[in-house]
């Protein structure tokens, strides 16, 4: 595996950890269908939460949130839907969070929630 | 949490103020400018960004909305980024006391503060405003301190700007230690080392540049090519008494704007533009995309406008200074809005005799047929000729005065003698509120200041006959008036007027 890779797994597992001390619930990981991936789907009392994680190890090249654009907030958003519907369960909401994980390896990463984004 | 700033819109020479407020939102990363920012302003969402970084107080990582107000009022150009950052950084928490402060610079992308264009009129605007404090770049300083009672604060960095409303830096500053222009130090400018005593011989030119100084009238000069019309003119800033505290304050104001340089201190010599004889209307008397800027003949505001070769210029160019030549002003429309510029600027044309300039004396070298010659003059209108009070013929120098080499007087004393006229006339003039005698009315002179009937003589033979105009017998009786306070006498007597009259009717003889 390469090393953005790796970074990236371990960014989404930082992430997770994060979310669930936060109170949510993970119930879902790398989800893949034909338009896209999700990282992390969690459920928020009876709110889906979608999760986008970004991961940098370092801010050289500017903050990790900075790089979610339009367009993929776009996908997300239309990949909450196909998500409910590949597993058929109803909510009564459902929101787009980031994380963005500043990881440079010293073992104590930095991170930035943000709620509902759209 | 809301930041808030202030900062000064020029639209032309008007300043208004515009308050500058910044929200951090509790979303992405992104920053958002509203409130009608042009193309360049738009550019400063990713400048101050970057600068911010790099001056080592970065913006918060979230959106960052600056709203800038009023909405409605068209703003352009980068002397808001300072004040859109100290909003910025405002609302994010780490400067505090910035909420009542004007802030006019340009950042570069390593945190510098940069110098703008037209400090001197923002600062007015701002003082005439009410807000005295003014943060600006050490570059502007000298300038935005010529505004009295301006409290003004000069900082090289952002970093140092930051540092200065509280916020938490420490280290080195990068921005610092990079190389920087220096300050540049405004030189005299070249008209004004040059001398009277430079002219051998031209007695009566010299003469009429006098009077043209003492009185502020518009002059024509005919004369062959190297006669030294172009020599006269460029000595008359010399011999033109300094500008007074509000007219020095005016002129610096439009150099200011105008770009040519960062003024350290107030433009006291009067200015001498002589614009190239291909020059077009939007360079003289003003233009350019957006909101116009000044043309030559408002940086001639309070000093010499000279047109050489004037039957070259464009005819749409002459007849576009028929305005500022009675009003003082130049009020230029566009569709982005309206610029009004001061432009009262003594006018000083020189032609040659004829199209081939050979005409002088007997005439036996020109080659001009009298069709082509009357051609020539026919390109300056009458309404424009009539505007200009003096009218004198430049021979070529003669061996005699050339060779003799007897100096001639020097700058300093003829500025002397026009000093001591200008007082004379605010003596006389000043219950009108008049400076100078150009600027009398004509039922003044007629009315309050008529002369008896004997003195005016040879000038009404002159009307009767039709040689002058009626707006020409006024003008001269200024150039009379003139020619007596240049003497020190206090009315004018028969031999200044037809001295006067001499100085109109040459149109004819040339």
């Amino acid at each position: 595996m390469v090393a953005k890779d790796q970074l990236g797994r371990r960014g989404e597992a930082t992430a997770a950890q994060y979310l669930e001390r936060a109170g949510l619930r993970i119930v879902d990981r790398n989800w893949r269908c034909p338009v896209g991936e999700i990282d992390l789907v969690a459920v928020d009392g009876s709110t889906l939460v979608i999760v986008e994680v970004k991961t940098r190890s370092s801010d050289d090249f500017g903050q990790p949130l900075e790089s979610i654009t339009a367009s993929k907030l776009e996908r997300l958003y239309v990949l909450a839907s196909q998500w409910a519907r590949a597993h058929n369960q109803r909510f009564s909401g459902f929101r787009i969070d980031a994380v963005g994980v500043l990881d440079d390896g010293s073992g104590d990463p930095r991170i930035e929630h943000v709620r509902a984004v759209i | 949490m809301l930041g808030r700033t202030y900062a000064v819109s020029l639209v032309g020479m008007n300043g208004h103020i515009v308050e500058v407020e910044a929200d951090i939102g509790q979303t992405l990363p992104a920053f958002v400018l509203l409130g009608l920012p042009d193309a360049s302003l738009n550019e400063a969402k990713d400048r101050i960004r970057a600068a911010a970084r790099n001056a080592g107080v970065p913006l918060s990582r979230r959106k960052i909305t600056v709203n800038l107000i009023p909405a409605s009022l068209p703003k352009r150009g980068s002397s808001f980024d300072l004040a859109i950052v100290m909003a910025a950084l405002a609302a994010a928490g780490d400067v505090r006391g910035c909420g009542t402060t004007v802030f006019i610079a340009e950042l570069g992308l390593d945190g510098q503060l940069r110098p703008v264009r037209g400090m001197l009129p923002a600062v007015m605007a701002a003082v005439d405003a009410g807000y005295r404090s003014i943060v600006v770049a050490a570059e502007n300083e000298a300038e935005a301190a010529l505004v009295p009672s301006a409290e003004v604060r000069s900082f090289h960095t952002l970093r140092s700007v930051a540092a200065g409303f509280g916020a938490d830096v420490e280290g080195e500053d990068p921005a610092e230690a990079a190389p920087r222009d220096p300050v540049a130090v405004p030189t005299a400018q070249p008209g004004l080392l040059k001398d009277l005593s430079d002219i051998a011989g031209q007695v009566e030119a010299r003469f009429a540049l006098e009077i043209a100084a003492a009185g502020a009238h518009h002059l024509l000069m005919v004369g062959p090519p190297g006669a030294g019309k172009t020599m006269l003119a460029e000595r008359l800033p010399g011999i033109l008494p300094d500008l007074e505290d509000d007219h020095a304050m005016e002129v610096t104001a439009i150099h200011s704007l105008s770009g040519e340089r960062h003024c350290a201190e107030l433009v006291r010599k009067p200015p001498f533009e002589s614009p190239h004889h291909t020059a077009t209307p939007a360079s003289i008397i003003g233009g350019g995309s957006g909101i116009p800027r000044p043309g030559a003949a408002s940086r001639a505001h309070r000093g010499i406008l000279f047109l050489d070769e004037a039957p070259e210029y464009e005819r749409r160019v002459l007849e576009a200074l028929r305005e500022p030549l009675e009003s003082g002003r130049l009020v230029l429309h566009r569709a982005s809005g309206t610029a009004s510029y001061p432009a009262r600027f003594q006018l000083v044309l020189a032609l040659n005799p004829c199209p081939c300039g050979l005409a002088n004396g007997k005439g036996i070298d020109c080659l001009c047929t009298a069709q082509q010659r009357r051609r020539y003059f026919n390109r300056l209108s009458g309404p424009l000729l009539d505007r200009v009070d003096l009218q004198v013929v430049v021979q070529r120098v003669s061996l005699a005065d050339y060779a003799d080499g007897a100096p001639s007087e020097a700058s300093s004393v003829v500025a002397a003698r026009v000093a001591e006229a200008r007082a004379a006339q605010r003596a006389r003039l000043g219950r009108w509120s008049y400076a100078t005698n150009s600027e009398v009315q004509g039922r003044i002179l007629r009315g309050e200041l008529a002369l008896p009937r004997r003195v005016t003589a040879p000038l009404d033979r002159a009307l009767d006959r039709a040689l002058v105009s009626a707006r020409g017998w006024d003008r001269v009786l200024r150039v009379a008036w003139t020619i007596c306070d240049l003497s020190g006498r206090g009315s004018p007597d028969a031999d200044d007027v037809v001295t006067a009259l001499g100085f109109r009717l040459q149109e004819r003889a040339a």
